[in-house]
């Protein structure tokens, strides 16, 4: 691994235990999320992220998958600093764009200290960028801009809903014990329209996304491999979140197979929400793929039992695997999935597999 | 042509070949000791000259790739002064729209604690450095060592050289205070610099650079042009900050050891052309010793065409054989040559640089053939002359004297001597003094030229001395001058050359020391730091040096730096203390402005010094515009100074206006003016209490720093000192073996005069006071020569090459040495030949060449 670049990596900048002498604010079950606070940054956390997947039609008729994350890390070591240069609040973002004709990820990153104006997240409300990549709510649209190397995205996602509290009231647990929980709500069915523009065209772009909010400070157990995340819209309207985070190998096994901690929310077409326990999510591998560049076996199709929902995943793209090791240190799989139920398509979203490398550390 | 013709054709051209090879293999066989002797000559020059070409090479390329490791793939960047420059410069930029990256660093040259040594620290954000610059991106094992204040990452030159790993601390000086940064990991970087990077914030946090920076490296985006960038760019920065592509910086570098470096190259092509000159004198002798055998090879139907060439073809052969020597020679001289004296032989212009030496092909090949060009032009007169003599004349001996007519009527010398005149009143070209290098070259060249008639002024001077060896010697110089006149070129021409340099080093030398006691009137100085620009006295420390018992007064100087173009180095600010009234009387001042009192409401004065009057074409009385704090300030030029420190030039100001113009009232040095009989080693400690900074200090007395300031010098000038030996090396060399040779031409002449009575002490004697003539002659011509030489190298070529004047000072003491010894080693060499050429019979000499 080139260690140098390995800074970028806003998961393993997290990892570091060795800012001791920082405090980080607990993640309690006791807090009321407020709006439009909550969607701005939470700065005393050590981790932040705005997490947006879509799935996008071009004016040729094409399906398309884009991820824009926006990451927000105190990493604790220059809290006392007095230039302005001191590096309080790291910010990360990545883009991906999955095109079938492509048969893999095209990717961008951008990695900056906050401050002087030009790397900013605001406290107010969504209001994240790095130099010309942003991401901003306005109203009850998300604007991004983002110039990545092989394509520009100007998208806006409008939500015609009020956030869907994940957890209790947006207290939700990553283990068993009371401090492995983060602050965590979403934004499913945002509708989407904005222009893509690559080398040689511009296209209009439309469809439908996902938007996760998270913070915490101490979000994964040491014995934590990794996870197993979905955000699925349906196309009745519903919208279905679900996750299982997987156990290190050796390490005790609590909730049956390598399954550590799970959870996941259902919300139906009228906005109607109920929480699952870790026993109510089931994620079983139906088919797996090796991924040539890293030898890594990813599961990437799955039958997700969550609550009711009996559904099964296929990717738009076997090949999404964001294999960063070289740039942010970092390996992991982000990809747009099809679901279906009975053999038909009931719905459209994105999976995310990490640790299937080594384990992952946050 | 049919089989036969070419047949007949082939075996005429084999029996030349074959007469040639045998008439030069016998030559060469019985001359072996004076060919050996001109090989080596053209190999010493050769080598020189390739060494000196290696070392540069190798020091600049090391030095250009340095600075392009560090500049990364930077299209442009932005500097300033050394202090820095707003970091809100940095903002604008880095939102620019036609810059994809702004990386911005801050530098410091941090002095080590316990080293007289400072360290650059590079302060970077990695997250902007790692676009342009990866060579300044940290190793780090733990991410976040790359963002903590106190850490710092070691290039692998800079661990070797302070013999730190990962996990070792390193102190610093910062003012007066110790800042101990721990070594978190290493640079991966190929650059043989010595360098350290740490995090920008800890770097402006632990430096006391809050919100500075001294350079912003830019990365613009695809398909933008970088000069018209540049050019909208620079109208809106501040006034001494500059933007420019990274070349120009590494250009300035080099610029500025270029004369330096073009100096080292001539002195080799001047120890080359001594060999040639060696070359000449052998070939000469030789030819006239083979007239007969010469004679009988034409009469056998030796064309002269021939003979010509036969005669070239050997001095091609002595200068190849030379020429290969001398590259390999040149190629060990320059690797001892970097071993021992560093990148810039001692004269400091390449701090950090370890460069490995590379054979360039086409440098070997341009010496080589330097060194073959050499030879055979001093072959080509002996060989013309050889072919051009009448086969019956030269049959019979005894006018061997024809061969050594004057080579040339005298005006062309007087015409080259004026023409010499001329040059050395022409201006650089390049901002090299090669009107200069002209000018020594044509009057050596003249001077050579008119030694015949010059040879023949000069023995007519002594009257016919009363005893027989003397008026014997006597007689036979003025009836042989043209034999004189060979041995004569290259005793004058090493002595010219030697005695130039003799003076040239000492006026050097002298104005040096001279100016030395004229900067450093005080009785003790005391410096923050000994090293770097990271140690300071603030003003609650400056306080602290008043009150100090026996000390009559405290004047503080600041050392700062300014960007005025960003082709040229940055020069050097001193804000002194200046003694009021009269400020010029501090500094050695060569020029002044001739204008009235100082009134209120002029521009505020300042002195520049000779450097940067020739640099930026600065005169007394003219108006100059300086960029102070970022805005630009008008002042007026009240003198020139001379400076022996700063090759790159050097302003000086009063203090207090600086402080009042920047706001900086910090200072480098303090200046103690003692009384009579204070003990300076209890000062010393008080002032350490006082400053509660022991360690940190460094003291020095005037007599010290003249000391460490002459002992530098005399190190700069080893390598000068190295070339001149060479050189008057060879001249000797070239006496001795013409000397030799002639005498042994001579035997028959011996074996006469024994048989008219005389002994073998009045031979020898007779040979003594020939040696002593011709040496004195040489010397009394060399050294008139050599000091016209030396005038032109002290008021033309050092004026021109490093911006410095200098008061001529004639060593008379060396002088005399070196005439006493040249003479003695003269007469001993004649002495020597002529016991060897006496030690056969006297009949058998006698009837030797009949």
């Amino acid at each position: 691994m080139n260690r140098r670049l390995f800074l970028l990596a806003p998961l393993a900048l997290a990892s570091s235990r060795a800012s001791a002498q920082v405090r980080y604010p607990a993640v309690t079950s006791d807090q009321t999320l407020a709006f439009p606070r909550d969607h701005g940054s939470h700065a005393d956390f050590r981790t932040e992220w705005w997490y947006v997947t879509a799935w996008v039609r071009d004016d040729n008729g094409n399906d398309l998958g884009i991820q824009i994350t926006f990451f927000r890390n105190r990493p604790g070591v220059a809290e006392t600093g007095t230039s302005r240069f001191a590096p309080r609040q790291l910010l990360f973002a990545h883009v991906a764009l999955a095109d079938p004709r492509h048969g893999k990820l095209w990717h961008d990153q951008r990695a900056a200290r906050a401050g002087f104006g030009l790397a900013e997240a605001a406290d107010t409300t969504t209001d994240v960028r790095i130099g010309d990549w942003s991401l901003r709510l306005v109203g009850d649209t998300y604007e991004a801009r983002i110039a990545a190397r092989e394509f520009t995205l100007q998208l806006a996602f409008t939500a015609s809903a009020p956030p869907m509290l994940q957890g209790t009231r947006g207290f939700s647990r990553k283990g068993p014990h009371a401090q492995q929980a983060s602050y965590y709500y979403s934004r499913p069915q945002l509708r989407v329209t904005g222009t893509l523009t690559l080398p040689h065209r511009a296209t209009k772009v439309n469809g439908t996304a996902w938007l996760d909010h998270e913070w915490s400070s101490d979000y994964l157990a040491p014995e934590a491999r990794g996870w197993d995340w979905i955000g699925i819209n349906f196309d009745d309207g519903s919208a279905l979140m679900a996750f299982r985070i997987r156990t290190r190998e050796g390490s005790a096994q609590r909730a049956g197979g390598d399954t550590y901690w799970a959870g996941g929310a259902w919300q139906d077409s009228h906005g109607g929400t109920s929480n699952l326990q870790p026993d109510e999510v089931a994620f079983t591998p139906l088919r797996r793929w090796r991924s040539p560049r890293s030898n890594i076996d990813y599961p990437v199709a799955f039958r997700v039992q969550a609550g009711t929902v009996d559904i099964t995943l296929e990717p738009l793209l076997d090949d999404a695997e964001l294999d960063s090791r070289a740039s942010v240190g970092t390996i992991y799989w982000e990809g747009a999935v099809r679901a279906f139920a009975g053999g038909r398509e009931v719905g459209r979203g994105y999976l995310e597999l990490t640790g299937y490398g080594s384990p992952l550390k946050l | 042509m049919t089989d036969g013709a070419i047949t007949a054709g082939a075996a005429r051209v084999s029996a030349h070949v074959s007469i040639l090879g045998a008439t030069i293999g016998g030559a060469f066989r019985r001359n072996r000791a004076r060919l050996a002797l001109s090989v080596l000559a053209i190999a010493l020059g050769v080598a020189l000259g390739f060494a000196v070409q290696l070392i540069n090479q190798a020091a600049i390329g090391e030095f250009a790739g340095s600075m392009a490791t560090l500049s990364g793939n930077a299209d442009l960047e932005v500097r300033g002064p050394r202090a820095g420059f707003d970091e809100a410069l940095f903002v604008n930029l880095a939102l620019d729209a036609d810059i994809a990256v702004a990386s911005p660093v801050l530098e410091v040259d941090a002095r080590i604690k316990g080293r007289d040594d400072a360290l650059t620290i590079l302060g970077v954000d990695v997250f902007r450095a790692g676009a342009v610059t990866p060579a300044l991106l940290p190793d780090a094992a733990d991410p976040l060592d790359a963002l903590r204040a106190d850490r710092v990452f070691l290039s692998p030159a800079a661990a070797a050289w302070l013999a730190l790993r990962a996990g070792d601390t390193v102190i610093v000086q910062v003012g007066l205070r110790e800042v101990p940064l721990m070594v978190a990991g290493m640079v991966q970087s190929a650059s043989s610099q010595p360098y350290a990077v740490m995090d920008i914030a800890g770097a402006q946090e632990r430096f006391d650079r809050i919100g500075r920076l001294t350079r912003i490296d830019l990365r613009l985006r695809p398909g933008v042009d970088a000069a018209t960038v540049r050019a909208r760019l620079q109208s809106g920065l501040p006034a001494g900050v500059a933007i420019a592509a990274p070349q120009a910086r590494a250009d300035a570098t080099t610029r500025m050891s270029r004369a330096y470096r073009v100096n080292l190259n001539v002195l080799a092509l001047v120890a080359l052309f001594t060999g040639g000159l060696l070359v000449f004198s052998t070939q000469a002798l030789s030819v006239v010793r083979r007239r007969a055998q010469f004679a009988l090879l034409r009469t056998l139907g030796l064309t002269r065409r021939r003979l010509v060439a036969m005669l070239l073809v050997e001095g091609v052969i002595v200068g190849a054989a030379g020429s290969l020597l001398g590259l390999l020679a040149g190629y060990l001289l320059a690797t001892l040559a970097l071993r021992y004296f560093g990148a810039d032989l001692g004269a400091g212009f390449f701090r950090g640089v370890a460069p490995n030496i590379a054979i360039d092909p086409l440098a070997a090949a341009v010496f080589a053939a330097l060194g073959i060009l050499a030879a055979l032009l001093g072959g080509l007169v002996p060989a013309l002359e050889a072919a051009h003599t009448a086969p019956a004349a030269a049959l019979k001996a005894g006018d061997d004297a024809i061969v050594f007519r004057p080579l040339a009527p005298a005006w062309t010398g007087v015409a080259l001597l004026l023409t010499a005149a001329l040059a050395a009143a022409l201006p650089p070209i390049l901002a090299l003094p090669l009107f200069g290098y002209l000018a020594i070259a044509l009057l050596l060249v003249g001077t050579l030229l008119l030694m015949p008639r010059l040879a023949t002024l000069l023995l007519a001077l002594p009257p016919t001395p009363r005893r027989v060896p003397a008026a014997l010697a006597l007689a036979q110089l003025r009836g042989t001058q043209g034999q004189t006149t060979v041995s004569l070129a290259g005793i004058v021409a090493s002595v010219s050359l030697m005695v130039a340099m003799a003076i040239m080093v000492g006026s050097f030398r002298q104005s040096l020391d001279d100016w030395l006691v004229r900067i450093l009137p005080a009785d003790l100085y005391v410096r923050s730091g000994a090293a770097g620009d990271s140690a300071f006295f603030g003003p609650a420390e400056q306080r602290k040096f008043t009150g100090l018992s026996g000390v009559r007064r405290v004047d503080f100087l600041r050392v700062q730096s300014l960007l005025l173009d960003s082709s040229q180095a940055r020069v050097v600010l001193l804000a002194r203390d200046l003694p009021a009234g009269n400020p010029a009387r501090a500094l050695p001042l060569v020029a002044e402005a001739p204008a009235p009192a100082h009134v209120d409401g002029d521009p505020p004065q300042v002195w520049i010094s000779e450097a940067f009057a020739d640099l930026f074409g600065y005169a007394p009385g003219r108006a100059i515009t300086l960029p102070l704090a970022g805005r630009a300030v008008t002042f007026v030029v009240a003198g020139v100074w001379r400076d022996y420190a700063r090759q790159q030039g050097a302003i000086v100001m009063e203090r207090a206006l600086y402080v009042s113009l920047t706001g900086d009232e910090a200072v480098n040095d303090a200046a103690l003016t003692l009384e009579a009989g204070t003990n300076i080693a209890r000062l010393r400690h008080e002032l350490e209490a006082r400053l509660g900074a022991t360690g940190q200090l460094t003291f020095a007395e005037p007599g010290e720093i003249r000391a460490i300031s002459l002992r530098i010098f005399d190190r700069t000038f080893a390598v000068t000192y190295a070339l001149e030996a060479a050189a008057v090396g060879l001249g000797l060399v070239g006496l001795s073996s013409s000397f030799g040779a002639l005498v042994f031409a001579r035997r028959r002449e011996f074996g006469m005069l024994r048989h008219l009575g005389l002994t073998k002490a009045q031979i020898a004697g007779m040979l003594a006071t020939e040696g002593l003539l011709v040496s004195g002659i040489g010397l009394i011509v060399g050294m008139g020569l050599g000091w016209l030489m030396s005038l032109v190298l002290i008021f033309v070529v050092n004026r021109q090459s490093f911006h410095w004047s200098m008061d001529l000072h004639v060593p008379w003491t060396t002088l005399l040495v070196l005439a006493g010894a040249l003479l003695s080693l003269a007469t001993a060499t004649t002495l020597v030949s002529a016991r060897a050429a006496m030690s056969g019979d006297a009949v058998r000499a006698v009837k030797d060449d009949w």
